[in-house]
């Protein structure tokens, strides 16, 4: 009987185990991510000042916003489009404007595009990198972007997207607007 | 009788009895297969997609083949003393060593094709895709262009009280605008929950992700309509949210550009024209069909308690600054949402409708809100 | 603990408890295999009525039956039935009732556990069944609940669904604990790993892969119970999560959770396919290790349920590989079964019948399952109807079908009667004419462009859709006609012997029919 006690001590062990596990995935998912350019998403970079070196090719870099649901500010880039040497320094930013008459913290997330870029763009400074962003009634703002883009940033690409969402981060979705209504209709 | 055994048994009657049958046959067949589509990714997914269903048709035949072979042969009646093989490592190794050659000449073209599809150079004409519970919004991102796409299906159609029509469920209010022969890069991210934007004629199916940005590009060959589907369930409409695209000429596509874009800037001014209480009802008749009336209904009565009536209510009566921070903002614990979203005119428009209709003018103050009072509110709150 | 474990002694020789306390208090593996068997019967019917709704509003274009909200409520709950409700407690029903019996075990090894882990499952079904008449209505997400329309935008009840799944998931991992020690301690002396039926090879697989992944798919509601109610961001852009993380963590499970749903029946069609071919089955060994490669395969193919979120071209070509991987060890299966019929001598009873139509149609849903795996194809079939026509025919008439055929093939053994064979014969062939006339179709709907989840759709889907319907209304009123066979079959019959069938393998048919309350108190010997 000693055995069988042995057995079910070993498969609750897993099953802990697999739970926790679960939880585990949270943490190297990222790493995946950070590994892969799953997901897009740039992180600062350490030694990113390292990829400044000689001026390489001219490419486009496209900056996007967008304001996620229940996100009243303005926010937008301050330049759309422009033309950047890979290996140089490049600094922009985004306008952000509060238009609410309360205090608000939004959540940037930031996403590049195409994935495969991610890695070759160096972050030294973005806005994205803080928790939120405070903002009184009508404060405005700019957000600054300090990066490298690599010059081994692979030749097929030309373009680059950087985009940039906002969240309210405290928004409590409204769960009575999707479900009280059961019609078609929007 | 000979007349008729003629007809049945004269080769000629078979050989039409054989067109008639192909004839209806093929023109099934594209009907229930997917579609080629318009570009040249799209018809190689699709010579992909017939590549392994003929590899499966073969397979398919040949182990049925047998099974029905031995269900026919080997029953007891025909063979009462059962053979006593057991195994073979030989047979066995062949039946798993040919299934993996065979996955490898699927596995080489289906990576090409993937690598094709994965090519990530610029587009010539980049358009951020934003999903929104339930509807499309596009961007042209150099030409500043921005609209929302919404089914313009009717909901009396929906709910059977009227014909459908052709394109039932498959029609929108402003469809995509795109040039042929024009690389064409689609961003495509969500505003809420997860949509997937997809349109079969081009191979493209992305997911909307809110806060993340997916490519997907095409180069269409053909001008025409292209219809397409949210593919990710994302709430109660969500079979309600087409997507079309149309491919024209260059030209033509110029042309719409420069149209949308002095469109934008007329709006603009319209926003600071002076309004005349019947322009505003006009073009509030419309907005208000397409985004008040599915819940308020078209008499303005709405389905209370979840839908309050406006005919009547006090706030549209007399508070005509309430009922613009009601649009601008929604409130908070019920179905009403924020309609920010809508233009100075729009917002002012919707609003003087609803003043306006249904013997509110009379009951109330009557007052209309022109897009100048939009403009104030949303300075007020800065 | 050891009470517990040793326990099973005490109840040895004696006869059934009378009335309900029987059934409440068990601890026979035959009592608590019928009450899985049961309760997975009236969960088939009512998942079966919510599938009926949705094919019912689907007959045509347009909405008339049902609103789409409430649309969306029945079709995730059909799938979370199904799955959670039906066909794994079948299965569970099956091993607690066989398993003791082919290894010559008088019980399960942790009777009383057992009784517990049958006990909770209707306690979480009716929770879940409950939010039907909560305030925002029961779960509306589907039955594979992607944040954050599960999350952020879901209705209150799904506080309880989280607490129901939980639940589902405890009483499936109790079962598969008990499955595991009674299999590796409790085999009568003889019976060798490479000896065992296969249906017990089949069943330790799953009660590993259970193991292994039920307590993910607890992570992946706990995660989002927290995102819910104590403010954290797993899965909430917002907050710096990912709503792409959850779609992993749920494949991570769903995947292995797939095989689940089809190792036992690959064990259940292997046994009647030799019994009623009257020759010994054809490669065991082979039978085995495929088994054994599709489970650890089933761990590394996850995302091939997500090609179309966005992921590096490496991720797709890796994820389509090792799916296309898959093929080769479930090829071998359905050779080795197409050989074991090659030169026997075979009959075609309602068990055999069911296990034919099991390996043509299985293998249809494994072709339409190879083609999803090419990621460029599957940019077209993703969330489309293909996709719903391709994992129907693997789970009915897969899984489902083999349940059916276990449930003909061993009823003389449970009840000492033999079904009616006519009546039987009746019900495979409209449940095989239904079951294809409403799935088949579905091929076609899908490969048109028609997406998944959608309560009304264009109108060149219409006429397809409306043969669809009338499938789905034949093959669920056939199964009333299951019911009646089954419970015709309890009351009485022709009687059974303790072989029932000419060629018959394996220990529980060297006891008598019906199986005694007790069996193998003393281990068999084994040759």
């Amino acid at each position: 009987m000693g055995n069988k006690k042995k057995i079910i001590l070993k498969l609750s062990g897993a099953v802990l185990g697999m739970y926790l596990f679960s939880f585990l995935l949270v943490p190297l998912y990222d790493v995946f991510c950070d590994i892969t350019g799953i997901n897009g998403k740039v992180t600062q970079t350490k030694n990113a000042e390292s990829s400044i070196t000689v001026e390489g090719r001219e490419i486009s870099i496209q900056f996007i916003s967008h304001n996620n649901e229940g996100m009243p500010w303005e926010f937008k880039p301050s330049e759309r489009v422009s033309k950047i040497k890979t290996g140089a320094m490049y600094e922009t930013s985004f306008y952000a404007k509060n238009t609410t008459n309360k205090m608000m913290t939004a959540v940037a997330v930031n996403s590049v595009a195409p994935s495969n870029a991610k890695d070759f763009i160096k972050k030294i400074e973005c806005f994205c990198f803080q928790g939120g962003i405070d903002l009184m009634p009508g404060e405005e703002i700019l957000l600054p972007i300090k990066m490298v883009v690599d010059n081994e940033l692979p030749k097929n690409i030309k373009n680059i997207v950087l985009s940039y969402t906002i969240f309210d981060s405290n928004l409590e979705h409204n769960i009575t607007t999707d479900h009280d209504s059961d019609h078609v209709g929007s | 009788m000979t007349n008729i055994r003629n007809l049945i048994f004269s080769s000629k009657s078979y050989a039409i009895l054989l067109t008639l049958f192909s004839v209806a046959t093929s023109a099934d067949w594209n009907a229930l297969n997917m579609t080629q589509g318009v570009t040249e990714i799209s018809k190689e997914v699709y010579e992909l997609h017939m590549l392994i269903f003929w590899i499966c048709v073969v397979i398919g035949l040949l182990v049925f083949g047998v099974l029905f072979y031995s269900m026919y042969a080997h029953t007891k009646k025909k063979n009462p003393i059962p053979a006593t093989f057991h195994e073979s490592t030989k047979i066995e190794l062949v039946w798993t060593i040919i299934p993996f050659l065979i996955l490898i000449a699927m596995a080489v073209p289906a990576s090409k094709t993937l690598q094709n599809i994965y090519d990530v150079e610029a587009g010539d004409i980049n358009i951020q895709v934003v999903g929104y519970q339930w509807h499309w919004q596009y961007r042209y991102l150099e030409d500043d262009i921005s609209f929302f796409s919404y089914l313009m299906t009717d909901l009396d159609e929906i709910y059977n009280k009227v014909p459908k029509g052709e394109n039932y469920l498959q029609e929108v209010d402003e469809m995509v605008l795109v040039p042929i022969g024009k690389k064409i890069r689609f961003l495509i991210t969500a505003n809420d929950v997860i949509h997937s934007w997809w349109i079969p004629a081009f191979a493209i199916k992305q997911d909307a992700i809110p806060g993340f940005i997916n490519t997907a590009w095409t180069v269409i060959d053909e001008p025409g309509v292209y219809r397409g589907k949210c593919t990710e369930l994302c709430g109660k409409n969500h079979a309600f949210m087409p997507i079309v695209v149309k491919a024209v000429e260059q030209e033509e596509y110029d042309l719409w550009v420069s149209e949308k874009r002095s469109a934008a800037i007329a709006l603009a001014e319209l926003t600071e024209e002076d309004w005349t209480k019947e322009e505003l009802i006009e073009r509030g008749e419309a907005l208000y069909a397409k985004n008040c009336a599915a819940c308020h209904q078209t008499n303005g009565q709405g389905l209370p308690p979840i839908f309050p009536s406006l005919v009547g209510s006090d706030i549209v009566l007399n508070n005509k600054d309430e009922q613009i921070k009601i649009l601008m903002e929604g409130v908070q614990g019920s179905a009403m949402a924020s309609f920010s979203y809508l233009s100075e005119v729009e917002m002012a428009s919707v609003i003087t409708y609803t003043r306006q209709s249904w013997g509110n003018a009379q009951k109330g103050d009557g007052e209309i809100v022109i897009p100048k009072d939009i403009v104030e509110y949303k300075q007020s709150k800065i | 603990m050891s009470a517990v474990v040793e326990n099973h002694h005490d109840d040895h020789h004696h006869g059934p408890a009378k009335g309900l306390k029987r059934w409440l208090y068990t601890t026979n593996h035959k009592d608590i295999g019928t009450l899985y068997l049961w309760f997975s019967f009236a969960m088939f019917l009512i998942g079966g009525v919510m599938a009926l709704v949705i094919r019912a509003e689907l007959f045509q274009p347009g909405m008339q039956i049902v609103e789409p909200e409430f649309y969306n409520q029945m079709l995730t709950l059909h799938g979370l039935i199904m799955v959670f409700g039906a066909v794994m407690p079948a299965f569970v029903g099956l091993a607690n009732w066989l398993v003791p019996m082919m290894i010559g075990a008088p019980d399960m090894a942790l009777p009383r556990m057992n009784n517990l882990s049958f006990w909770i499952l209707p306690f979480a079904f009716f929770v879940l069944l409950s939010s039907l008449f909560m305030d925002g209505g029961a779960p509306n997400f589907g039955w594979t609940f992607y944040a954050p329309l599960s999350t952020t935008y879901a209705p209150p009840s799904t506080t309880f669904f989280i607490f129901s799944v939980h639940i589902m998931g405890a009483s499936s991992i109790m079962g598969s604990i008990n499955v595991i020690v009674t299999i590796m301690n409790m085999r009568a002396p003889g019976i060798t790993l490479m000896k065992m039926p296969l249906f017990v090879w089949a069943w330790l697989i799953t009660a590993y892969l259970l193991i292994a992944v039920m307590p993910v798919l607890a992570g992946a509601v706990t995660m989002m119970l927290m995102d819910i109610h104590f403010g954290t961001s797993f899965f909430n852009a917002a907050g710096g999560g990912d709503p792409v993380l959850f779609q992993h963590i749920f494949w991570f499970f769903g995947h292995p959770e797939v095989y689940i749903m089809i190792l036992p029946a690959f064990g259940i069609v292997s046994h009647i396919v030799e019994t009623f071919s009257r020759k010994q089955l054809f490669g065991y060994s082979s039978m085995v290790w495929a088994m054994l490669s599709i489970a650890i395969l089933s761990f590394v193919v996850w995302a091939h349920h997500m090609f179309t979120v966005g992921m590096p071209l490496a991720a797709e070509l890796f994820f389509m590989w090792a799916t296309m991987l898959i093929a080769v060890p479930t090829g071998v299966k359905v050779f080795n079964w197409v050989a074991t019929m090659f030169k026997g001598s075979i009959t075609f009873e309602v068990p055999m019948l069911f296990a034919c139509a099991f390996i043509v149609l299985f293998t249809l849903g494994g072709f339409s399952g190879l083609m999803v795996a090419i990621v460029p194809a599957d940019f077209q079939y993703h969330d489309t109807y293909f996709v719903v026509a391709h994992f129907h025919y693997v789970l009915v008439p897969g899984s489902v079908f083999s349940i059916m055929a276990a449930v003909y093939f061993w009823i003389p053994k449970w009840t000492g009667n033999m079904y009616d064979e006519r009546l039987g014969r009746l019900h495979f062939w409209l449940s095989f004419i239904g079951v294809n006339v409403t799935f088949f179709p579905q091929h076609f709907i899908g490969l048109a462009g028609m997406p998944r989840r959608y309560p009304d759709y264009a109108l060149q889907f219409a006429d397809w859709n409306m043969v669809s319907s009338v499938g789905a209304f034949l093959f669920g009123f056939s199964q009333i006609l299951f019911l009646f066979i089954v419970l015709k079959t309890v009351m009485g019959g022709k009687k059974a012997t303790s072989e029932v069938w000419e060629g018959a393998r394996g220990l529980e048919w060297t006891v008598e029919s019906p199986a005694p309350y007790h069996t193998f108190t003393v281990p068999p010997k084994i040759n």
